[in-house]
């Protein structure tokens, strides 16, 4: 069916105003509705803040919220950075010896299916905690790294393979030149995944961790601020928990396409 | 007539039981162009491989000339696909081989040189994607003959290309040949490519591949189009037809 060319022409303008601004929107609305409920039947914040409240939440306790958020981003780097390293190093070691991926495969397997809130209370008993936090953010984000590192490295263009046999290519080369940037789309799309994760296994931590009195994350605040009927500042560090997890998705999403813009096809913007 | 390689009784029986090469007998000399022609499946690319040394033989020998095994770079392959790396700019895939075998003084000169050969110069930063079909093969016969090597083997390079842009690369391909003076094997299942190319071409029965013709096409060269339009051209596609034919088992009617 072919449309006017003036629509043609005027549709990716619309599209992307429709895109951004119609959740903008939805979220003004939403808040809007919520504030004039809270209010119209004087509902106490104890129960349900209303969206202005907590927004003063977020201002008034900004010195506390703001060095739990950064206590909770840096578990949670670590543990990406742990997992990253982890996960994509014993892919590369698997993909050099098939013996070593058959013996320890399967724990790997094992480690992810487990849920990592009933292993937390465990690592918590022998861990100090703030190691056993980062345990857990490691825990979940270090399969996806490893299955995708794994699937990336076994998925190299088999006349490609026999190129680098031709001229006779080490391991060595054949690893760095062919197996790993070949791999590099996949890891990423594991690193996008492990990112978020390692948000959760934080968070999932700090809160097993906090009926223990201890911590200063920002899921130990929510937990804390339960016990104290402090509703308000429970919405407040739940939002930024959302931001930080938003946030940690598109700086991925960003380094991916940095990295891959040149040739894959994933960052291949086509005309319509 | 020195012959670079051999193949005496070569035979190639793969794990499942299919037997794609029986008592192929083959001798490639220097300077020659060589087609494999036949129909698909009758083992043509496998014979490559196994010159190639990818695949091993199980009955029968894979001579060469030299006497040894070829090193390192002494051959070039040009497979079905370009098999270009696609992380990889045009110049940095040229230069793999290099890389590989570590000739790395001059590499750059090298490669400059081979993109200049193929008609791809200013185009060594782009990256495969932004190329078309055409000028992808182009890079990767330039990857293949960076090393200098001695013998070219070519498994169907420009079977899925249009045919316009097919001319131009046998154009480009035959103007290479004589200009560097390469020993080529090219597998083909086109009657009419394999005339336009060959010093000579074997003609091979369906599975188990074997010889069934050898035939020497004595065209002078350089060919262009008025040979692609000649009548001795349709004359020598007829016979070379009529061998296939033969070989399949079938009469040409």
């Amino acid at each position: 069916m072919s449309a006017p060319a003036a629509d043609e022409t005027h549709r990716p303008w619309r599209d992307r105003l429709a895109r951004v601004g119609l959740p903008v929107v939805a979220l003004l609305l939403g808040c809007a509705m919520w504030e004039l409920l809270v209010w119209a039947y004087a509902i106490p914040p104890y129960e349900l803040p209303a969206p202005s409240a907590i927004a003063a939440t977020l201002v008034e306790d900004r010195a506390l919220l703001v060095e739990s958020l950064m206590a909770t981003l840096a578990t949670t780097a670590q543990g990406f950075a742990l997992a990253v390293v982890g996960g994509a190093g014993l892919a590369i070691l698997f993909s050099q010896s098939r013996w070593l991926e058959n013996t320890l495969y399967p724990y790997a397997v094992i480690l992810q299916v487990t849920p990592v809130v009933a292993i937390a209370p465990l690592l918590l008993i022998y861990l100090p905690q703030p190691l056993a936090v980062l345990a857990c953010a490691w825990i979940v984000a270090f399969f996806p790294m490893l299955a995708n590192t794994t699937l990336g490295l076994h998925s190299v263009d088999h006349n490609l393979d026999d190129l680098f046999s031709l001229y006779g290519a080490s391991r060595l080369q054949r690893l760095v030149r062919l197996q790993i940037p070949a791999a590099l789309p996949m890891m990423l799309a594991g690193g996008k995944i492990a990112g978020g994760l390692s948000l959760i296994g934080a968070v999932v931590a700090e809160i097993a961790a906090g009926s223990a009195g201890a911590g200063s994350g920002l899921a130990f605040r929510i937990a804390e601020s339960g016990y104290r009927l402090n509703v308000p500042r429970m919405f407040a560090a739940l939002l930024l928990l959302s931001a930080a997890g938003i946030a940690i998705f598109a700086a991925l999403s960003f380094a991916s396409w940095l990295i891959l813009r040149r040739w894959h096809e994933s960052a291949l913007v086509r005309a319509p | 007539m020195t012959p670079v390689v051999t193949l005496r009784g070569v035979g190639k029986a793969f794990p499942n039981g299919t037997l794609a090469l029986q008592n192929l007998d083959l001798t490639v000399n220097r300077g020659e162009f060589v087609s494999l022609l036949g129909p698909s499946g009758c083992g043509k690319s496998t014979a490559l491989r196994l010159i190639a040394g990818l695949a091993r033989p199980s009955g029968g020998a894979v001579v060469w000339g030299s006497g040894g095994t070829p090193a390192r770079g002494d051959l070039g392959v040009v497979f079905q696909e370009p098999t270009l790396m696609p992380w990889a700019s045009v110049a940095a895939n040229v230069r793999l081989p290099l890389r590989l075998t570590h000739r790395p003084d001059n590499a750059e000169a090298l490669v400059a040189d081979m993109l200049a050969r193929v008609g791809l110069d200013g185009f060594a930063k782009a990256y495969p994607r932004e190329l078309s079909g055409g000028m992808r093969m182009r890079v990767s016969i330039a990857r293949a003959l960076v090393t200098n090597p001695e013998l070219l083997l070519m498994d169907e390079p420009f079977a899925a290309l249009d045919e316009i842009t097919r001319f131009r690369l046998d154009n480009a391909l035959l103007d290479l040949w004589q200009e560097l003076g390469k020993t080529v094997v090219f597998v083909t299942h086109s009657v009419f490519e394999a005339v336009y190319l060959s010093t000579r071409i074997v003609v091979m029965t369906p599975r188990p591949g074997r010889v069934a013709a050898d035939i020497a096409i004595d065209a002078p060269f350089p060919r262009g189009e008025t040979f692609r339009t000649s009548a001795p051209y349709a004359a020598l596609c007829r016979t070379v037809a009529q061998a296939l034919a033969g070989a399949m088992g079938e009469s040409l009617a």
